[in-house]
């Protein structure tokens, strides 16, 4: 088996085998362990976890700026910057807060992206030419998941609360506008889907990605398709019990949890993955959430040609310095004929002769 | 005084010693804070508070006269908690482009499809009946934005 298939396998055997767990659970009247104990075990992994890692970022002192070239930084009174310049190469505090919201909001570094090809040359066919394009299919794709995802999870909010918050009703009128189907399809729901299934294509379908992929990068993603999947099936398909769903996430939430009846095998299946997913998060790539605010090149202003930064634990060099070479050889020199700062006594007592 | 390193260049001073400690402790934690706020917010309300599942009533005057074999709904009550809006929307597909007003539901028995006249027909209660569960898992359907709803009406028209 080829790298890549021994990699995706892993990640695919994994989820599905997740899945079977949950299944064979509920099938054994494990409700309690799949509704109660696997989902507070699962939070207080994910706290703990994020805690520690948040720790170990901490302790990771970044004493210099990094400027990132990318754009003119603060200069001559009369080179001019444009907007994007401040943005991309702040030079205080406001403006790198703008870069971060622009790299949060955004995904700016993401839009940036270039990729590097070798295509025919369209004069010469039997050459090829070096291009470099802006890709923005990744940052669409990404930004589509992302914001999908975010307004799942708002939407889920409705399981969590009682009452719901108000914003909620809006959310869903816009979210499902399209009014088609009963119950009305949710348009993130199926964006997010479709979105994480490119970009798991993109690593399946590209040679170069294959490689680079690993266990670690198809896990999240196939974790989060089977969430996605049976989220969808569990909405439109194959309905449950949707008022015993709401006491046991209701009860969860508020600390009393209850396990109803007639909750179905599919219901435990979407859970324990989004159980899993929280315990798996801050330990892999998914800690990039909390970790991009802490991104050394983007929230630093880049001050540095009018800031002096100090390493403050700056390695202490035993300088050799100039004048220490010329004391060693200064006669040497001086009867070579090179330059010297100071004459040797040599030269002096001659000089008087 | 700690013992000078030596390596392929020669003697250097002191190895270099990083301070342990929490550097931008203040904007981590605080975000860290901010986070957790907004992640107990919503709960927040209602922790700690066991919040009774809503329990639609069915003791209308009209089930209440049902005979005891009759005192059934047009399918399965488990089936019906989960589907009945795709058997509305059913219904409301049928009536409206095929014009068939008839339907035959568990132990094919015949029911005319509409909202109004054979669901609200028992369950006369919208408020306890309807809303309880719509509200608690916060779900609006359009179903009134074109039917009556008679208990409201007969409601007002009593406290006149």
């Amino acid at each position: 088996m080829d790298f890549c298939k021994r990699h995706f396998s892993v990640a695919l055997g994994a989820v599905l085998g997740l899945m079977l767990i949950a299944f064979i659970g509920v099938k054994a009247n494990l409700q309690l362990l799949f509704g109660v104990v696997a989902p507070y075990l699962a939070v207080l992994i994910f706290v703990e976890g994020m805690i520690y890692r948040l720790i170990k970022w901490a302790r990771s002192p970044v004493p210099f700026r990094i400027p990132t070239t990318a754009a003119q930084g603060r200069s001559l009174p009369w080179i001019e910057r444009s907007l994007g310049d401040k943005l991309d190469n702040p030079e205080n505090t406001k403006w790198t807060i703008g870069r971060m919201a622009l790299e949060i909001l955004a995904f700016r570094s993401l839009f940036r992206n270039t990729r590097t090809e070798l295509r025919k040359d369209p004069v010469d066919g039997k050459k090829v030419q070096l291009v470099h394009w802006s890709y923005k299919w990744l940052w669409l794709g990404a930004i589509a998941f992302h914001y999908a995802f975010l307004v799942v999870i708002l939407r889920h909010l409705r399981f969590f609360t009682e009452p719901a918050p108000g914003f909620l009703h809006l959310l869903d009128s816009l979210d499902g506008f399209l009014q088609f189907y009963i119950p009305v399809v949710f348009v993130s729901g199926v964006v997010l889907l479709a979105a994480a299934l490119f970009l798991l294509a993109r690593r399946l379908v590209k040679a170069e990605l294959r490689y680079i992929s690993l266990a670690a990068d198809y896990f999240p993603l196939l974790l989060i398709i089977g969430i996605a999947v049976t989220g969808i099936l569990m909405r439109y398909f194959f309905k449950t019990d949707i008022v015993a769903v709401k006491q046991l996430a209701l009860g969860l939430a508020t600390l009393k949890p209850v396990v109803p009846e007639g909750i179905s095998a599919l219901f435990y299946m979407h859970f324990f993955l989004v159980c899993v997913l929280f315990a798996y998060f801050p330990f892999s790539k998914l800690a990039h959430a909390p970790g991009v605010f802490l991104s050394p090149s983007r929230n630093q202003p880049g001050d540095n040609r009018w800031k002096l930064y100090v390493n403050p634990w700056n390695y202490p060099v035993k300088f050799h310095t100039y004048m220490e070479i010329e004391d060693q050889y200064r006669e040497a020199m001086y009867e070579a004929g090179l330059p010297v700062e100071i004459l040797p006594e040599s030269a002096k007592t001659g000089g008087e002769g | 005084m700690k013992k000078d390193v030596k390596n392929e260049f020669g003697v250097f001073g002191e190895r270099p010693q990083v301070p342990k400690k929490l550097y931008n402790a203040k904007y981590i934690f605080g975000g860290l804070l901010i986070f957790l706020a907004l992640v107990i917010l919503p709960i927040l309300p209602n922790l700690g508070k066991a919040v009774p599942p809503p329990k639609p009533q069915v003791d209308t005057p009209a089930i209440q006269k049902l005979a005891g074999q009759d005192k059934q709904c047009v399918e399965d009550t488990a089936w019906m908690r989960a589907n009945h809006m795709l058997l509305l929307n059913d219904w409301r597909e049928e009536v409206v482009r095929t014009g068939k007003r008839e339907y035959t539901g568990k132990g094919g028995k015949k029911y005319n499809p509409s909202l109004s006249n054979t669901c609200m027909e028992c369950h006369s209660n919208k408020s306890q009946f309807c809303d309880q569960c719509h509200n608690y898992v916060a779900v609006v359907p359009n179903c009134w934005g074109c039917h009556l709803e008679k208990e409201k009406k007969v409601a007002k028209a009593e406290a006149k």
